[in-house]
């Protein structure tokens, strides 16, 4: 191999450093989410607690978090089924041109670049002037979808230009039907990245706060509970939330990542020996 | 054939159609809906429909209107920089000098995640960092750099665009990453063995080659930026102002007419200039 050009010890101080900016602040609010009670949104420490977490369980004068959590939770995972199942068959679908389908991609393309509140204010007006009303689970549903669609699309596309068409041929050249090539053949291929789509589908919805700004009604998503409290507290109460958060966002990646992780190492072992000349 | 042409189309809808549900009732509606009631006008109760063309020429004859779409045009831009930037050269290092693909995974990873977290709480974080008591400022006061807290560091143009960029560096790391990953090693070669310098083959080679993945992070920074309202009321104390801030601004005063005008003005602007990028690359082929 050749020894490292003087350029990598450049670059790489440059990486340390973008990882730094990435994940500093983060680590300093979560440093500071163990302030003394004393303590307040900056260095120093006024002493050590877990006071301001136990006040996160305990008061729920700011609004009600849990339930907001809860909320997000069960929001999150709609949105995270209903994104793999619809990206899935739209990436089917697009595997074929059909008439429109240039028509239909450029749709997505602006529901990922529509600027977000103007899917709030669009939804939230359609809602109101029909005398319906706006619910996280219906107006606020459909409105993060339109965020997390594009995505879970993108990567299917991604995908399918990859995927080799003769499995499913030869799927079909030993009788199995659209379905069955489908269930047996095409899902357990891309299995891996379907994942992918979850995590995004969740995880963008979980942290949604432009789409749901206006559609969610009376009971906020954690997101916007958070964001309510940027304007009136000013206690390390909302690093200790914000640190809370972070950690589930982790602890769902690593759930991921532990999932994809486990199923390559069982692919690796259970897969086909194809060509390997048994 | 002809059957078979038919059942192409059929099938091809059949499988879009939730898809085309979703888009239709929560996106084009929406739009249609915002771009009605631009029309209409408001009382300080209500909104009242009509067709009344007072919203748009409020907001074309006021200055406050091309002061504020200024203002979101230069956070665009800059953010673009700094992004562009920042991104391309981490997604080089990823590429082209980290050898083995574990590690190249692991760090692309590490680069990643945060995008999976709350950005409301990326913003928050900042705040212990760029206050008048912050680490930054007794950082700089222990060194002796400064002899007084610095004011600009939290609440201004350099905090707004200090959290785009920390926000929505990835949207640029990632793109370029994937096309790097795609260049022919042999070319590099090729150009080394012509006698290219270092940058010579980054200017001549890599550059053109990344302009794709390029295009597609700048597409992502510059909409989000353009579209974004959250991170600048948050981290410039409400006092610099862009059009979405102008839209919720209105939004929070019932001005819901109003708001729909600028917004349709605003989304006109995002479509225009995506438009303009899309003449520059494919997306389908790069994906």
């Amino acid at each position: 191999m050749e020894p490292r050009p003087k350029s990598f010890y450049l670059l790489a101080a440059f990486f340390a450093l973008f990882l730094l900016f990435l994940y500093g602040p983060t680590l300093t609010i979560a440093i500071l989410s163990f302030q003394g009670p004393e303590g307040g949104l900056t260095f120093p420490m006024r002493g050590v607690s877990l006071y301001w977490f136990r006040d996160l369980f305990e008061q729920q004068a700011v609004g009600d978090i849990w339930g907001a959590f809860r909320r997000s939770l069960a929001l999150g995972l709609m949105v995270m089924v209903a994104t793999v199942v619809i990206a899935l068959m739209g990436g089917l679908a697009f595997r074929k041109k059909f008439a429109g389908s240039g028509a239909l991609f450029y749709l997505i393309i602006t529901a990922l670049v529509i600027p977000s509140i103007l899917v709030s204010l669009g939804v939230g007006l359609i809602f109101s002037q029909s005398g319906l009303e706006v619910h996280w689970a219906t107006s606020g549903f459909g409105s993060q979808l339109t965020w997390t669609l594009p995505f879970g699309l993108l990567i299917m596309f991604a995908i399918f230009n990859r995927f080799n068409p003769a499995y499913e041929e030869a799927a079909r050249d030993q009788g199995a039907t659209a379905w069955q090539t489908i269930r047996h053949v095409v899902v357990p291929m891309i299995a891996p990245s379907l994942f992918g789509v979850a995590l995004f589908g969740f995880t963008l919805s979980y942290d949604e706060f432009a789409r749901t700004l206006l559609t969610s009604g009376s009971y906020n998503t954690l997101p916007l509970e958070i964001y309510g409290m940027t304007t009136n507290v000013t206690t390390p109460v909302i690093f200790a939330l914000g640190t809370l958060t972070t950690v589930f966002s982790f602890l769902v990646i690593g759930v991921f990542m532990a999932v994809l992780w486990i199923g390559a190492k069982r692919q690796a072992r259970l897969g086909s020996d194809a060509g390997k000349g048994v | 054939m002809e059957r078979l042409l038919k059942s192409r189309h059929l099938s091809g809808w059949l499988l879009a159609s939730p898809l085309v549900v979703v888009l239709f009732f929560f996106l084009i509606l929406p739009i249609v809906m915002i771009t009605v009631v631009s029309f209409w006008t408001a009382t300080e109760f209500s909104i009242v429909p009509a067709f009344s063309l007072e919203n748009y020429e409020f907001l074309f004859g006021s200055d406050v209107t091309y002061r504020v779409f200024l203002n979101t045009a230069k956070y665009a831009a800059i953010t673009w920089v700094f992004t562009l930037g920042i991104g391309f050269t981490i997604a080089y290092f990823l590429a082209f000098h980290i050898r083995s693909t574990g590690w190249q995974t692991a760090l692309f990873l590490l680069c990643t995640i945060p995008f999976w977290t709350s950005n409301i709480i990326r913003m928050i974080s900042w705040i212990p960092f760029l206050g008048r008591n912050g680490i930054a400022n007794s950082t700089l006061m222990a060194w002796g750099v400064i002899d007084q807290p610095l004011d600009w560091l939290l609440f201004s143009d350099f905090s707004v665009i200090l959290a785009f960029v920390h926000l929505y560096t990835l949207f640029m790391v990632v793109p370029i990453f994937n096309t790097m990953m795609r260049i022919d090693r042999s070319l590099l070669e090729a150009a080394n063995d012509a006698g290219a310098t270092g940058w010579q083959t980054l200017w001549n080679v890599i550059i053109p080659l990344c302009k794709p993945g390029i295009m597609i992070g700048t597409i992502f920074v510059v909409t989000m930026v353009m579209g974004d309202f959250i991170t600048v009321r948050f981290m410039s104390g409400s006092q610099s102002a862009n059009v979405g801030r102008l839209i919720s601004n209105d939004i929070a005063l019932l001005q819901y007419p109003s708001a729909a005008a600028t917004s349709v003005v605003l989304l006109a602007t995002v479509l225009i200039t995506i438009a303009i990028f899309l003449r520059f690359v494919d997306i389908r082929k790069e994906l």
